[in-house]
């Protein structure tokens, strides 16, 4: 974590250094970050496909791979700080639908610029992050139910809105819509020094670096990781528990909203079935980035990480051309090979500690 | 404490921007709902009885998913006759064949007049279609199981089978010269995608290829898509099983550089505008509309003049192959969500 460790001075060797001022050295700290494991298995995978892959290492298909794990660690980043702080959300999946039919239906109801069906979807599913959150402190209820309360209900509003608003089971097009071209541009495809860029890569790069700068530099960080390691304690030394938590579930909502308006703004159409199953997969990118189930530990880069490794194996099977029918159960086996090693890389970095 | 709380009021003055300004920006002068309005200013009353037979009690139990476009038309075209036919209406659904089973258990104890089932996992729904027959409930089966559908005692079948649509878009794609298709299933383990693909593979003079894609995942059916287009550059053809994938499988093409032809099972109006513009080749439909309106009147006409139709074969509803000279025309349907 934050603790102000003396800076070790490599190179300078000197008799009369203490012994202990050399136990943080460089390596010696990184060997004690919790994202180490899951870049060691980032590695491993990046490096299996590079060679039983030929298409694998091409710049488009990095590309491909890069905006695969993306649209899963824009959710990640969130629900790795949420894990941190002890908690877990079922219900992110579907509410990145909700928020995407929230802004669609909106836009297309009052005829009204897009923009204003995205910040009313903002709000709503801030909103949503919030009745988590609230419904979790003040209920005392784990959290487990709660969402899973949230995500059944999420589910049904989201098939009952849409097929009672618009009459079918999937939104309007709202591409000829104004603000539709600005609204791509800030959440499908960013025009970026000549090229363009998928959206989705920029918020995630933005989201890591803040939930990093958040964790590691402000108090609001140590209150996440006093929340997780132990809430009563946290809460005898004076940190707000409950507040910490529901802004939590407010961050998940918030990339909730982000990758949302990425779906209705890259296809224009928005199915409402869609995003069921999906809370498993930012979870599992969390785990595999070191995050642990039962929290206070865990970072938002070993999210990113975790998010390319989901990226690189879901996708590099395809490069791979591997058969088909056999499809989850190698990614099934490659999760769990990037976990193990994760985690022996783990205890290897802490027994030399 | 005091840093929260300043988050909280920071929070409230970027959501007050953001409403201003999206407010100030104000109305779109495009699209929308005000133009539909528009469109369909001269839309009829639909939805009146036009016969004066005893208001019967029709149910039907399909194996569609929560949220599926498809069953969402077939719905539409059996609620539409059930108006016109002075029927009362129930619908149940569920993707377990156990559970389907069970829903219509529960429409035999209710005593419902007649049953639409479909038989997308034969085996689960045998003894229940029995117990129907036996208890005197007429049954049509609809969509999938035109194998099964005379051998477990319904009236008539009414559907597209699913090989023969398979074998038609090979026979298309054969026609349009190429050499190397990619079947994108957008359900791992659904007994009527794999035929699709394997009437695909059937007919089609070239190469067939299966790709499994999350259908739950838009974004994800793209990078896959995406991924498969840059692994193997000699596929010329992509066919999506369903339609919202279609306009996936276009986007994975642009972003990989492929000059793959999109083609794609079942319509909306995204492909009706896609096979208008040539982002699309062609599109075959099995018509769902027809499914459940004739199911719902074929029912009505067998307990009002004992009337079968198909004489013990499958009443087939597809496969109709659609390109841009159709397009046009059923455009202003799908917008309505009837075909």
């Amino acid at each position: 974590m934050s603790q102000a460790a003396p800076p070790a001075v490599p190179g300078s060797a000197e008799p009369a250094q203490d012994e202990r001022l050399l136990r943080t050295s460089l390596t010696r700290r990184l060997m004690g970050r919790p994202e180490l494991g899951s870049v060691v298995g980032a590695v491993a995978v990046f490096v299996f496909f590079s060679i039983v892959a030929d298409s694998f290492l091409q710049p488009s298909s990095l590309n491909t791979v890069l905006y695969a794990a993306s649209t899963l660690g824009v959710m990640a980043v969130p629900v790795a700080l949420l894990m941190i702080g002890g908690e877990f959300d079922l219900s992110a999946g579907v509410m990145v639908t909700s928020s995407a039919l929230i802004s669609s239906m909106f836009s297309y109801q009052m005829t009204a610029n897009v923009w204003v069906g995205v910040g009313v979807s903002l709000l709503v599913t801030l909103a949503i992050g919030a009745f988590n959150g609230f419904m979790l402190t003040r209920t005392k209820l784990p959290s487990f139910i709660i969402t899973l309360g949230t995500f059944l209900m999420l589910t049904g509003l989201n098939l009952g809105f849409t097929k009672l608003i618009s009459g079918t089971v999937s939104t309007k097009s709202i591409a000829d819509m104004e603000g539709f071209a600005s609204a791509r541009a800030v959440f499908a495809e960013t025009p970026l020094l000549g090229a363009t860029v998928k959206s989705t890569i920029l918020w995630w790069a933005v989201l890591v670096a803040l939930a990093t700068w958040i964790l590691l530099r402000t108090r609001f960080g140590n209150w996440i990781f006093a929340v997780g390691g132990g809430a009563d304690a946290a809460r005898a030394v004076g940190v707000p528990v409950k507040r910490t938590k529901i802004f939590l579930y407010m961050g998940v909502a918030f990339a909730a909203w982000v990758s949302g308006q990425h779906l209705l703004f890259s296809f224009d159409v928005v199915q409402s079935g869609e995003g069921v199953g999906n809370e498993l997969t930012y979870i599992i990118a969390a785990v595999i980035g070191g995050c642990l189930i039962t929290g206070g530990y865990g970072s938002a880069i070993g999210s990113a990480v975790g998010a390319f490794i989901f990226g690189m194996t879901s996708k590099g099977i395809v490069y791979a051309e591997w058969n088909p029918d056999w499809f989850k159960f190698f990614l099934g086996a490659m999760l769990l090979l990037a976990t193990l090693l994760n985690a022996w890389v783990r205890k290897r970095a802490e027994a030399t500690r | 404490m005091a840093r929260a709380r300043t988050g909280v009021r920071a929070l409230g003055a970027v959501l007050a921007a953001v409403l201003g300004v999206t407010a100030l920006a104000g109305c779109s002068s495009t699209g929308g709902k005000r133009a539909e309005d528009a469109r369909r200013a001269a839309e009829n009353a639909r939805g009146k009885a036009a016969v004066t037979t005893p208001r019967w009690t029709f149910a039907m139990v399909t194996h569609s998913g929560d949220g599926d476009t498809f069953w969402d038309i077939v719905q539409k075209g059996a609620k539409e006759a059930a108006a016109k036919d002075n029927i009362n209406f129930l619908y149940a659904h569920s993707d377990e064949g156990q559970q389907q089973a069970q829903l219509v258990d529960s429409y035999i104890s209710k005593k419902v007049d007649a049953l639409i089932v479909t038989l997308a996992k034969p085996d689960a729904m045998k003894a229940v279609v029995a117990k129907a027959t036996a208890a005197g409930i007429p049954v049509i089966t609809v969509n999938s199981g035109s194998a099964q559908s005379e051998e477990y005692g319904a009236l008539t079948h009414i559907g597209q089978d699913e090989s023969v649509a398979g074998e038609a878009v090979g026979e298309e794609l054969t026609e349009r010269g190429r050499k190397k298709a990619l079947c994108v299933l957008h359900e791992q383990g659904n007994v009527g995608h794999e035929q699709r693909c394997a009437g695909v593979k059937k007919t089609f003079g070239g190469q067939v290829q299966n790709l499994y894609v999350d259908g739950t995942n838009m974004p994800d059916v793209q990078a896959s898509i995406e991924a498969k287009l840059q692994a193997d550059r000699s596929v010329d053809a992509v066919v999506t099983l369903g339609a919202p994938f279609a306009d996936a499988a276009v986007q994975a093409k642009k972003t990989a550089g492929s000059d793959a032809e999109i083609d794609t099972f079942d319509l909306n109006a995204k492909v009706a505008a896609g096979l208008e513009q040539g982002t699309l080749g062609f599109a075959v439909d099995q018509q769902p509309y027809l499914q459940g309106y004739e199911a719902v009147d074929l029912l009505w006409l067998y307990k009002y003049n004992a009337d079968v139709l198909g004489g013990g074969r499958p009443v087939l509803t597809g496969p109709q192959i659609i390109t841009e000279k159709d397009a046009a025309q059923l455009r202003e349907y799908t917008e309505r969500g009837t075909r």
